[in-house]
């Protein structure tokens, strides 16, 4: 599949102009244009490449849902011979709960409110993560002086779970609400910040020199070298970051929230609503992977080159 | 004879004054370059080859701007050269092209940190790319090209800034054999029409002597010139002057010295007689019976 996308790069029209009468002075390229032909063969059928697809990722599809389905299957009748054995599945609510729970959720606009006070949390806190965190990630990969006074503070700082930040960020912030958004900030910016500090130290110092050598200035070398160069490295720290926002935000929607996902389910454990709980990690986890499959796509759109053939396993 | 006859005005005048390097601190210093003095004349394709680790690219660097002399000058045009500059393109041993950026997106780095226009970029990027036979591939992203591609790129991105001199560090260096020869003959070419100097470091010697003007040799660390060869064979240069007897003088005669100092960078190990030990003859059981 990647093979494919990358060789489909190459413009059949600029590959014609080439042809021409440039061609005087330059000897013939060692690599002729192979993605042409293939880009041709690649539009006649697309309904057989689906169907060749689809053939392909049945078995993964099958085992997935034999993998899921087992799973629900073991709950279902866990919950209804009501197992005790040590782990204990008394109180536990069915898959059928559940749905009719999740069904009923479905019309309240209370629980969607819930969600969307949940993700606009995330994305503030992420947000302000994502741009100091790169930020000062550039500065301290690159300057040696930015290095000597902030990394000493973010290294005492960085051991301390954001969680452990709660009652602190109580007492610092006017508002729960920006104390919430608080730790989820806290929670994304370190694996930003040194994510993105190793990415500019393992920038190729050739790229930096030929950089230099065709003339850029010192903020051109950040905004144009060393900043693409490791977009990698911080979309790495992105998705991890996005991970721990998550796990940051619900811990401390738990403890101090009014509104929010985490605040729902630990609600509904205070009302004996069970199988809502089971509702609020489901849900939580659907918006998790949604976000994280936000950054990956932005990921890709950001990084195009990378999906040539010779990188392999971007995260 | 070379360019810089028949080229008015010209620039590009590189003048290396008793050069000396030295690496480290004070009392474990190394010397690399030792007293060193030698020129690009304006136009002229000035080659320095020398065993590995005798100094030339570390010479290279500071005609760069990369490294500062600790003592002697080195100057283009009467100013020194003490930091990087569009003025002196430089070519990479390693691929240094921008992975990020389009072969075209790559080649216009330099012209927009000029601060040209995009409209002009583009279009002095895809005139500079169809002389190189590469406009096919402008909107490629340089892991799709071939080495010699790349390197080819490479080299049309360090003229696309209108410099003065090329510098070139083992350019050709990881390319195949026959992917060089072709270089030879483009960076020819190329050279011919933009009528620069350049500064090429090498330890091929036939490369050497096909691409040249003249060619220093170095000798093993701490380099300092050895000889200055002038290449009298006339342009265009083929393929078929290897053959020549003037051609095969200049390689032995670049051999001769390029051995001897090779030897001298192995180490003590390998006298000057070279390869004495080895004509002691090893029976069937090979050279468990030596031992």
């Amino acid at each position: 599949m990647r093979t494919a996308t990358s060789l489909n790069r190459v413009d059949p029209q600029a590959a014609e102009v080439a042809q021409g009468p440039s061609l005087a002075l330059a000897p013939k390229p060692e690599v002729t244009p192979s993605g042409v032909s293939s880009a041709a063969q690649q539009a006649e059928t697309p309904l057989r490449r689906v169907a060749a697809w689809l053939r392909s990722a049945l078995p993964k599809l099958l085992m997935t849902m034999l993998s899921l389905g087992l799973f629900v299957a073991f709950w279902y009748f866990a919950t209804k011979y009501k197992l005790d054995f040590y782990i204990r599945f008394t109180n536990i609510p069915s898959p059928g709960e559940v749905w009719d729970n999740a069904a009923r959720l479905a019309q309240s606009d209370k629980f969607y409110n819930n969600m969307y006070v949940s993700l606009r949390r995330i994305l503030l806190g992420f947000s302000i993560a994502t741009v100091l965190g790169v930020a000062l990630g550039l500065l301290i990969g690159q300057y040696r002086g930015a290095r000597a006074l902030l990394f000493p503070l973010f290294e005492t700082l960085r051991p301390v779970p954001a969680i452990a930040w709660v009652p602190m960020a109580i007492m610092l912030w006017p508002t729960n609400e920006t104390s919430i958004v608080f730790i989820t900030f806290l929670g994304s910016f370190f694996p930003i910040l040194l994510n993105t500090i190793h990415g500019v130290n393992s920038v190729d110092p050739v790229l930096l020199r030929a950089a230099r050598c065709l003339g850029t200035s010192e903020y051109g070398l950040l905004r144009q070298v060393v900043l693409p160069a490791s977009l990698p490295h911080i979309f790495t720290g992105l998705a991890i970051g996005m991970g721990v926002a998550w796990v940051s935000l619900i811990a401390a929607e738990m403890i101090s929230g009014q509104f929010g996902i985490g605040y729902f389910t630990w609600e509904a454990y205070s009302l004996i609503e069970y199988a809502d709980i089971a509702i609020g990690m489901i849900v939580i986890g659907v918006l998790g992977l949604l976000c994280s499959g936000a950054i990956r796509i932005l990921g890709n759109m950001l990084m195009p080159w990378m999906a040539g053939p010779t990188h392999g396993g971007q995260k | 004879m070379t360019q810089a006859d028949d080229k008015p005005n010209a620039t590009g005048h590189i003048l290396v004054d008793h050069l000396r390097v030295r690496f480290g601190s004070k009392a474990a210093a190394v010397e690399a370059v030792s007293d060193v003095s030698m020129e690009v004349k304006p136009g002229e394709f000035v080659s320095i080859i020398g065993p590995s680790g005798c100094g030339k690219s570390t010479l290279l660097n500071v005609v760069a701007g990369f490294v500062k002399p600790s003592e002697g000058t080195v100057t283009m045009d009467g100013k020194a050269t003490d930091k990087p500059s569009a003025d002196r393109g430089m070519v990479f041993q390693q691929y240094s092209l921008f992975p990020w950026l389009s072969v075209r997106k790559n080649v216009e780095f330099g012209l927009k940190q000029k601060g040209m226009d995009a409209n002009h970029r583009e279009e002095a990027a895809r005139t500079l790319l169809g002389l190189a036979g590469l406009l096919a591939f402008e909107n490629h992203y340089p892991d799709q090209l071939s080495g010699g591609m790349k390197q080819r790129v490479g080299i049309v991105r360090a003229l696309a800034t209108s410099p003065q001199v090329l510098l070139m560090d083992e350019p050709f260096g990881a390319l195949d054999a026959q992917t060089r020869v072709v270089m030879q003959q483009i960076l020819t070419n190329m050279w011919q029409r933009f009528r620069i100097s350049v500064l090429f470091i090498t330890h091929d010697i036939d490369e050497s002597i096909f691409l040249s003007d003249r060619v220093y040799v170095m000798t093993a660390r701490p380099g300092r010139i050895k000889a200055e060869i002038p290449i009298l064979l006339p342009r265009p240069r083929t393929p078929d002057m290897a053959s020549c007897p003037e051609y095969l003088r200049i390689k032995q005669q670049l051999r001769d010295l390029i051995t001897e100092e090779s030897l001298k960078a192995m180490g003590g190990e390998l006298k000057d007689s070279g390869l004495a030990g080895f004509d002691v003859e090893v029976g069937p059981k090979g050279v468990a019976e030596l031992i």
